[in-house]
């Protein structure tokens, strides 16, 4: 109101990023925030707390931002449900973790693989991606929750399959002193012998998780920019299409087989790459990791966040994790202060069938993730930022409806 | 899929049933005891799988929802049922006394119409506002609606097994064997009383006015409002339904097996639901027959396979149904939308 006839010269930089009608965008404010935090937080993390202790719980985080991000190219643009999404990550971890671990020396195969994870994190990635695909030809052809289904028993017999078959993977023992990344990479590896062409010293990332903090930064942005140019792509529409209709689709000349196809196999290969990651950065793959619940969270984080709209999924995943891994689990301490500070100091202790404030509350914990959940969904079905395509089409129907309404009363 | 021949799909679903009999015909005749103790399991395993899964394919098939918080009504029911046996302390353990007839014959409906009750509040408050919501959303509050009752439970007896009172006539007396097979009086009541129940539903189905009422509302929920059916009351029936069957699955599973957990609804849901869509989702009489082949499979699979591949079994069935013959067994009466 204030400029109201002056228009910005495009040669200035600033106008010519058109900065200040992109921050008036949501989605793009989104970014800009979560982008900001992200750069900030080792550092702003380590003067407040004095340890990176946040660092690697953000580093964690990153996993399961991947693996939304990953999901949501499924559900969210395809509009396939896929109920077994852990699977393709116990298919990544694994793969980096037998192939980078002593594992495989006590296999039958009696040699231990070192390689480099540069090389498996793209392994990991097409073996899930090749993983979906498979399992994606024959039941693709099936409509709505047949495929649900399918991906759910998939995803229940895939952990059970590393679990039983433990003389490869070691089955309930996990595979554990996984190979930490390092950099140069091109240097170490099985080619290169000994230490023997060292131009720069490694680096080893160890236990340091600032450096996985970054590695997990990269592949989060490397994601969000695939899966945005995937979205505004022919192949993205498409997806959108089949989403809103199938038949339709069809009718239109698109190949929704292949299309669909394609929506499983990207969305198992992000899978894949945030196992990989997941299994550098945690040291230890077990099968316990990849449970339905895993999949079911991933899913909840999609939804939550708002179906379809990238940044509305990062900003469910990492809510949902601060929920399940803060929240929650520091719920029974910061209770018993309170109970102590208002002079109920009693509760805390446990007598007879009583557990102790604490305890209880933390039995309760299970309920509560329940009842956020409901109430969540309750309150906004459609997700915390829902895509605005979507937005718009819903708008579009209920306006579609009320004309009709209209139509009609005057008609009698 | 020609209308004569048989479809490739339905062929190889046919080959892999027939090399399945084929092979568990080989065992009858080298072992016949063995194979008949594991037919013993095996069904009554698959009569209480039965009773859960026709909750499922009856939700499925009218709301197209995969209720999964109904695996959890399911363990809600046995913890009360153990709690409300628990109440008769004169009854006995060791021996079947007239006390434990009237214990049984009270506790079972009170579990079952508790998870009624139960299944209608959950319907109503977390599936009926979001009737026209988004696809994903029901299916969210179902999941948290499974963690709430199993928060619940976990609340309430912790993560131990809680014991449920034997109540049933159990040891020399009710037991026989016959030509090398154990069977108890447990085996043939679990039987038995799912075969009533189901019997039950199905001549509540298909003869009464709800019973119609709510096969209308599965084929075209608005035309079945336009006919004058209150849409609501129908759904609400059929989740009570469900509960009934599923509390009464419960109870039965208690008293068989004498031990519960909180999770147990999580597993045997997944079991239950992979039944139902066996028979055919939406499908009354391919939920029960689902259930008892699932559980003849897994016990097969228990005894001949080995116990932590029954699982991959299991769903590797359910990956081979619905790659092959996505009707499911009997075939599905839900017009695909």
């Amino acid at each position: 109101m204030s400029e109201p006839t002056t228009v910005a010269k495009p040669s200035s930089l600033w106008a010519r990023l058109h900065l200040r009608e992109r921050i008036k965008d949501r989605d793009t404010a989104i970014y800009g925030v979560l982008l900001v935090v992200a750069l900030a937080w080792p550092m702003a993390t380590f003067f407040v707390s004095g340890s990176s202790f946040l660092t690697a719980q953000a580093a964690h985080a990153g996993t399961w931002v991947l693996l939304a991000i990953g999901l949501n190219v499924v559900v969210g643009f395809a509009g396939l449900l896929d109920l077994g999404y852990a699977a393709f990550f116990a298919i990544g971890a694994y793969c980096y973790a037998l192939f980078a671990s002593f594992q495989l020396a006590s296999s039958p195969l009696h040699h231990a693989f070192h390689l480099p994870f540069w090389l498996m994190l793209f392994v990991g990635m097409f073996v899930a991606a090749a993983a979906g695909a498979i399992l994606g030809f024959p039941t693709l052809r099936l409509r709505g929750d047949y495929l649900a289904i399918v991906t759910l028993g998939f995803g229940e017999i895939v952990p059970q399959l590393f679990l039983n078959l433990d003389n490869w993977t070691g089955g309930i023992n996990a595979i554990g002193s996984i190979d930490q990344p390092s950099l140069p990479a091109w240097i170490t590896g099985p080619w290169a012998g000994a230490d023997s062409i060292q131009i720069v010293p490694n680096y080893n990332f160890s236990f340091d998780p600032v450096a996985y903090y970054v590695l997990v930064l990269i592949m989060i942005i490397v994601a969000v920019i695939l899966v945005t140019n995937l979205y505004r792509s022919r192949l993205g529409r498409a997806w959108m299409a089949i989403r809103e209709d199938e038949v339709a689709a069809a009718a239109m000349g698109i190949n929704t087989v292949t299309t669909k196809l394609l929506a499983f196999a990207i969305g198992a290969s992000f899978s894949g790459f945030a196992g990989a990651y997941y299994g550098a950065s945690f040291g230890l793959v077990s099968p316990d990791s990849f449970l339905f619940v895993v999949s079911i969270t991933v899913l909840v984080m999609v939804v939550l966040g708002g179906m379809g709209n990238i940044p509305g999924v990062i900003v469910g995943a990492i809510a949902i994790y601060f929920v399940l891994n803060n929240l929650l689990v520091a719920l029974p301490s910061n209770v018993e202060s309170v109970a102590s500070a208002l002079g109920l100091g009693f509760l805390n202790k446990s007598s007879g069938d009583w557990p102790g404030l604490g305890g209880e509350v933390q039995r309760l914990q299970f309920l509560l993730y329940g009842l956020i959940l409901v109430g969540m969904m309750l309150l906004r079905p459609q997700g915390l930022f829902p895509s605005r395509v979507r937005e718009q089409e819903l708008k579009h129907d209920a306006v579609v409806e009320e004309e009709t309404v209209a139509e009609q009363v005057p008609a009698r | 899929m020609g209308r004569l021949g048989i479809s490739v799909g339905d062929f190889g679903f046919f080959l892999i049933a027939a090399v399945a009999v084929l092979l568990l015909a080989i065992q009858a005749v080298e072992h016949p005891s063995q194979f008949a103790q594991v037919l013993v399991f095996g069904l009554a395993d698959g009569a209480i799988y039965a009773l859960v899964a026709l909750g499922y394919t009856m939700v499925y098939g009218i709301i197209e929802l995969i209720n999964f918080a109904h695996g959890d009504v399911f363990t809600l029911g046995a913890y009360i049922g153990a709690t409300l046996m628990g109440f008769f302390a004169s009854t006995s353990e060791d021996s079947f006394l007239v006390a434990n007839l009237v214990a049984l014959v009270i506790t079972f409906p009170v579990v079952m119409l508790i998870m009624g009750a139960v299944n209608i509040t959950i319907e109503r408050v977390a599936y009926r506002p979001l009737r026209n919501a988004p696809r994903l959303a029901p299916l969210i509050t179902a999941i948290g609606m499974s963690f709430l009752l199993e928060g619940a439970m976990f609340l309430w007896h912790g993560p131990a097994t809680v014991h449920v009172p034997d109540l049933l006539p159990h040891g020399p007396g009710f037991q026989t064997t016959i030509g090398g097979v154990f069977i108890a009086f447990k085996d043939v009541f679990v039987v038995i009383a799912a075969a009533i129940l189901v019997s039950l539903l199905a001549v509540f189905i298909n003869r009464s006015k709800l019973g119609k009422a709510m096969r209308a509302t599965a084929q075209d929920r608005d035309a079945s409002q336009l006919m004058g059916i209150n849409i609501n009351r129908t759904i609400a029936a059929t989740f009570f339904i469900g509960a009934l069957l599923a509390g009464a699955g419960g109870m039965i599973w208690g008293l068989y097996f004498n031990t519960i957990t909180y999770n147990l609804g999580f597993r045997t849901g997944l079991v239950a639901f992979t039944s139902a869509v066996f028979g055919g989702i939406g499908n009354i009489p391919g939920a029960a027959l689902g259930g008892m082949v699932i559980g003849l499979t897994a016990a097969f699979s228990d005894s001949y396979i080995g116990s932590k591949w029954t699982q991959v079994v299991i769903f590797g069935i359910l990956i081979g149904v619905l790659v092959f013959r996505p009707t499911g067994l009997l075939g599905m009466r839900v017009p695909e939308k």
